[in-house]
């Protein structure tokens, strides 16, 4: 008997490049003083994916939505849906590896951020 | 109405306090500091001012406090030396980073240890790369009439940075001398109100304070700082103009003392100044050619102004009453660099006097024109009165 396939397709398996979007910065002689920030929220705008040098890609056939990575990510950028892993917002995740390291199955693998850079 | 009355330089730093009257002064007091605070706090406590006096637990919190009521748009001073602004040094670059146009007495003081209190320029110099603008002042009347001119300046909004305002601990802030004190109502109309571009109180538009810049945007934070200094080196002048309406005196970047002919001159910070025109003065009448140049704004550093004021002199001496173990001193290096720009550079040599107050004497003033019309240069600086 055939296995039925559990959950999503695995994310990105295959490597696709991608531009980096880099958070936009005022010169000096534009920026407010002091460092000041006025809108609330705006470390939304901050793209610390940017940073990383190892991105974590899930195989979602062998995850059991234990959802231990969404709980463990210091940045809080794996998202679940339905109680369900769902997706990892790479824009925002820095690569430290921990959802990697804390994963009960080993379904995240955390490959060279290098290879996706355009 | 012009008043003359006896103060001491600490005096004298109260009572530009008093006619500024300040919204918030953090204070601990730490001698030879305490005198201003103490003179003030009788100001206050006789409802001369309407400051809130904030008593704090340490020169840390003082500074803290300082930041966090000048943040809010208060007018802010407060006052410290040696271990006290040690202890401070932790918020010093925070201040200015924030741009906080606090304005700060130090009476000068050797840091420790060994124990001591009395006077050398080591703490305020500790203090010469965080931002913060540096007037150095010879006398009670200086220094009076420097706090006015420090608290404008700082808070132009072209500039909008802290300001230290220095005197020698007991030499000028423990000695009693002849201040002119100008009329209460043209000092605070000199002085006028504190606009900030931001105040953290502003329930119109909100904003944070102290945020994280990082790699990506501190840079540009710390650039707009040395664009500051600069617009406040020329506003220096213009504001100096202004306060000269009142008091009649000239508010230049240096004190230039027979200068203009000297072929022999001495460089130096605060009451040194004085024991050094005594000397002059003894000297010129044997038709010796000699002369000071007593630097007041210390940062920014007018270095184009002070090579040109230089560039007849045959020999100079600076003298520096602090040091940097390992390295020429502050202010010689600063004249050094100074009489780089010059096509025909002076012969310089650089003197350490004065450490944890050991005294000077007129004779050892007249001991280094001496070396130097002697044409007697080393390379390593020289030591006066040590041991
Ligand atoms: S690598 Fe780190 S930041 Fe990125 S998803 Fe995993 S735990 Fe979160
Ligand atoms: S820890 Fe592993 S198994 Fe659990 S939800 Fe995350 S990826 Fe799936």
């Amino acid at each position: 008997m055939k296995k039925k396939k559990a959950g999503k397709k695995p994310e990105k398996v295959k490597i696709k490049k991608i531009k980096v979007k880099k958070p936009p910065q005022p010169e000096w002689k534009t920026k407010p003083i002091g460092g000041m920030i006025f809108e609330a929220g705006n470390s939304l705008k901050y793209l610390t994916g940017t940073w990383k040098t190892a991105r974590p890609i899930t195989n979602y056939d062998k995850c059991i939505h234990c959802l231990k990575c969404v709980v463990y990510c210091p940045e809080n950028c794996i998202k679940a849906k339905n109680d369900k892993k769902d997706h990892t917002e790479y824009q925002y995740c820095k690569g430290c590896g921990i959802c990697a390291q804390v994963c009960p199955v080993k379904c995240i693998k955390m490959e060279d951020e290098d290879k996706f850079q355009e | 109405m012009v008043k003359t009355l006896a103060l001491t330089g600490s005096e004298a730093s109260a009572e530009a306090w008093r006619q500024i009257n300040p919204d918030v002064a953090p204070v601990y007091p730490i001698t030879p500091t305490t005198e201003i605070i103490s003179k003030f706090s009788q100001y206050h406590a006789d409802g001369k001012v309407d400051t809130e006096m904030m008593l704090v637990e340490c020169e840390h919190s003082a500074m803290s406090a300082a930041v966090g009521a000048a943040a809010s748009s208060a007018r802010t001073v407060t006052a410290t030396d040696s271990q006290g602004l040690a202890y401070m040094w932790e918020v010093i670059p925070i201040a200015s980073g924030l741009r906080l146009p606090i304005v700060m007495q130090i009476a000068n003081r050797a840091l420790s240890s060994p124990g001591n209190i009395h006077c050398d320029h080591g703490d305020s110099m500790a203090c010469r790369d965080t931002s913060w603008i540096q007037i150095f002042s010879e006398t009670a009347q200086e220094v009076y009439e420097h706090t006015l001119l420090a608290t404008k300046l700082a808070e132009h909004k072209d500039v909008q940075l802290p300001a230290m305002v220095m005197q020698d601990g007991f030499i000028t802030s423990g000695n009693l001398e002849k201040v002119k004190v100008y009329n209460d109502t043209d000092v605070r109309q000199f002085i006028g109100s504190y606009n900030p571009t931001y105040s953290m109180l502003d329930l119109q538009k909100p904003h944070s304070f102290g945020a994280l810049n990082l790699h990506d945007s501190y840079f540009e934070s710390k650039r707009q700082q040395e664009e500051a200094m600069r617009n406040a080196k020329k506003l220096y002048l213009q504001i100096g103009k202004d306060l000269s309406k009142i008091t009649g005196n000239k508010y230049d970047y240096f004190e230039k003392y027979r200068l203009d002919d000297a072929q022999y001159v001495i460089i130096c910070l605060n009451a040194t100044g004085g024991t050094t025109k005594e000397v002059i003065d003894r000297l010129r009448a044997k038709k010796k050619k000699v002369g000071l140049l007593r630097i007041k704004l210390f940062r920014p550093f007018p270095y184009d102004e002070i090579a040109n004021a230089l560039k007849k002199a045959r020999a100079i001496a600076v003298l520096d009453r602090s040091e940097s173990y390992g390295a020429y001193p502050p202010v010689f290096g600063e004249i050094n660099n100074a009489l780089n720009l010059l096509k025909k550079k002076p012969k310089v040599q650089s003197y350490i006097f004065g450490i944890g107050g050991r005294y000077i004497f007129e004779k050892d003033i007249e001991n280094v024109y001496s070396e130097l019309m002697r044409n007697k240069f080393r390379k390593e600086p020289q030591y006066i009165g040590v041991r």
